[in-house]
């Protein structure tokens, strides 16, 4: 144990250091943003602070009367934040429980459990200051270091201009997709990683990928920001990477599903195959638990969609019918697919297809039309089921709960489709120009280019932030538990408790 | 005496067990078992995964009875468990040779 807090102590080094490396940076981007116009809605606008955007945006927005929180925006964000954890616990945890075996149950509770409370922490010691202040285009600063600066009267943007919720609302309902994007990789390392590894492991890849990943995504100065073409474009500058290039990721589908899924897969990879696979039988020892976990994700991702356009608005409605939708799409064309190809339908494949229909709507969710939604749905089933199947056999890695044919594959497929289903002509919103205050000219070329510029992006950093992490965590306490723990299952040998007592 | 074990089922149980009440078998242990025989197990598929099932659960059923009684209690069992369709189970019959009522200290077809 003792490497264990050396190398946090290590981390939590590197993590404060971080900013200074990444401001010698800071000359090199060029805003290669679409032409000049801003690059719209873009999942989540970053807080800079009304002090960040006021210095910002001249004297105009100095002048302005102290913006009111809005109490029904506040409310919907709050009650938000509270669905997406419980997307987390018990949700993410019970789905994810159900499908291992029996001696492993509680391991998979813990890691889940335990890694909600770890990011909680460090999301508010350091992670939302390094993803949503000012810094350059990949990382933030440590401006608000331990939350400084922000109290009850803090405000932050949403997408209409003049209207701000509370900047401790937008805290935890950031903080609670931090913490989900990391459990969900554990879902690749299950029945065989050691638990100290997971802690590990997360603590430096919550620090190297999720943190800039928000921030290359989401950061932006506000709509406030956007008074003319000139302070439009200054503003534009100091968006993050990904929302400088107009890539549209409404609820995270780059940021936690393609993050997330990368990570699950390089892990999967470098942990290696459990042992027997192939020999012992390994069903999923309850599918009930996996129905009902997969039920609250649904449920819960109420918040994590409709809850992104930070406002009790008509885009959260739309955002929320598309997630019912787009998910039950996807629920029936999974289990018809794999009716017609293996005979059966079955409840696993019903609550898999259910999954990865919220992970394909997640990006597109405020910017498609229902019937997009019924498209991106009806294929995310389909072709997730390929990518739990063929797609699962050609990489050979044992991703143990298909974090990767599901969140990787979904995620992607609903990155790329929101390209072209955010066209106004498919019945999308279009993407909307803060300077000219009405819905910009679209191309959906140029859009779904912008979506591979996101996918790209996530695919890489991801993949290289989890090899050197895992690598790193390999060297200094080992990924796995030694193969005599792994047959007696992680309950005992980690934990020291079973799941049940017949 | 006899003992009579039988593999049959898990849905016959209650069938088998008024069968047996029927004709006078004072009392029977049962057992969830798993196992396999002519039927072999079945394959179940999760997503992509196809895991063979070696082992089916079954009933099993245990009775002591006076041997007079074997015939009836195999008929019964034979015609109350049975499907027609392969898996239906096996009766198994032994020599008893002692059977102690704990609370009495009875013993042979008394303690039956």
């Amino acid at each position: 144990m003792k490497r264990v807090f050396a190398l946090l102590a290590l981390v939590g080094a590197v993590a404060i250091g971080a900013p200074a490396w990444a401001e010698e940076k800071v000359a090199a981007p060029a805003a290669t943003a679409t032409a000049g116009a801003p690059a719209g809605m873009s999942g989540m606008s970053g807080m800079s602070g009304m002090s960040g955007m006021a210095a910002e945006a001249a004297p105009a927005a100095a002048a302005a009367p102290a913006p009111v929180v809005n109490k029904g925006d506040n409310a919907w964000v709050m009650t938000s934040a509270a669905l997406v954890i419980l997307m987390s616990i018990p949700g993410l945890a019970l789905f994810y429980g159900g499908l291992v075996r029996t001696k492993n149950m509680l391991s998979v509770l813990m890691q889940v459990f335990t890694i909600f409370s770890l990011i909680t922490v460090l999301w508010v010691v350091y992670g939302y200051s390094a993803a949503f202040t000012e810094g350059n285009e990949f990382i933030g600063t440590l401006d608000k270091l331990f939350l400084k600066g922000v109290t009850p009267e803090s405000v932050g943007a949403t997408f209409s201009k003049g209207v701000v919720i509370s900047e401790l609302a937008f805290v935890i309902f950031q903080g609670a997709f931090a913490a989900i994007t990391c459990g969900l990789i554990v879902g690749a390392l299950a029945e065989r990683a050691r638990f100290s590894a997971i802690l590990l492991f997360m603590v430096i890849w919550f620090t190297l990928s999720y943190i800039p990943m928000a921030h290359m995504v989401w950061y932006w100065a506000g709509p406030d920001a956007y008074i003319d073409a000139a302070a439009g474009e200054a503003a534009g500058k100091t968006a993050g990477f990904l929302f400088q290039k107009g890539a549209l990721d409404f609820a995270g589908g780059t940021v936690v599903h393609i993050n997330a899924a990368m990570a699950g897969l390089v892990g999967a990879y470098m942990i290696g195959k459990r042992s027997g696979l192939g020999n012992v039988a390994m069903a999923p020892h309850s599918l009930t638990f996996t129905m009902i976990g997969a039920s609250l994700l649904w449920f819960g991702w109420f918040g994590f969609n409709a809850g992104s356009a930070l406002e009790a608005s008509g885009g959260a409605a739309l955002a929320m019918v598309n997630t019912w939708v787009a998910t039950a799409c996807a629920a029936l064309s999974w289990m018809f697919a794999e009716w017609m190809i293996k005979g059966k339908p079955s409840m696993l494949g019903a609550a898999s297809g259910a999954v990865a229909g919220l992970v394909a709507i997640t990006p597109a969710a405020g910017f498609v039309g229902v019937m997009g939604a019924i498209v991106i749905g009806l294929l995310a089933g389909i072709i997730c089921l390929w990518g739990v199947n063929g797609l699962k056999k050609l990489l050979g890695a044992d991703d143990s709960l298909d974090v990767f044919g599901i969140h990787g594959v979904g995620g992607i497929l609903g990155a790329i489709l929101t390209g072209v289903f955010v066209d106004p002509a498919l019945g999308g919103t279009g993407v909307y120009d803060y300077v000219a205050n009405k819905v910009g000219d679209f191309d959906m070329a140029t859009q779904v280019i912008a979506q591979l510029w996101g996918v790209g992006t996530v695919v890489v950093w991801s993949g290289v932030v989890s090899l050197v992490a895992f690598k790193l965590v390999d060297i200094v306490i080992g990924l796995r538990v030694p193969e005599d723990e792994e047959r007696e299952g992680l309950d005992v040998t980690s934990h020291g408790e079973t799941a049940y007592h017949h | 005496m006899k003992f009579v074990t039988a593999i049959i089922k898990p849905f016959k149980l209650d069938e088998v067990r008024e069968a047996l009440s029927a004709i006078g078998v004072q009392g029977v242990t049962v057992t969830e078992v798993k196992g396999f025989g002519r039927q072999k197990g079945h394959t179940e598929l999760y997503r992509g995964a196809e895991y063979v099932v070696d082992f089916l659960p079954k009933v099993k059923i245990e009775a002591a009875i006076r041997s007079d009684q074997i015939d009836q209690v195999i008929e019964a069992i034979e015609k109350s468990a049975s499907t027609g369709k392969i898996g239906d189970g096996k009766i198994f019959v032994f020599d008893l040779e002692q059977v102690v009522r704990i609370r009495t200290g009875e013993t042979g077809t008394d303690a039956l």
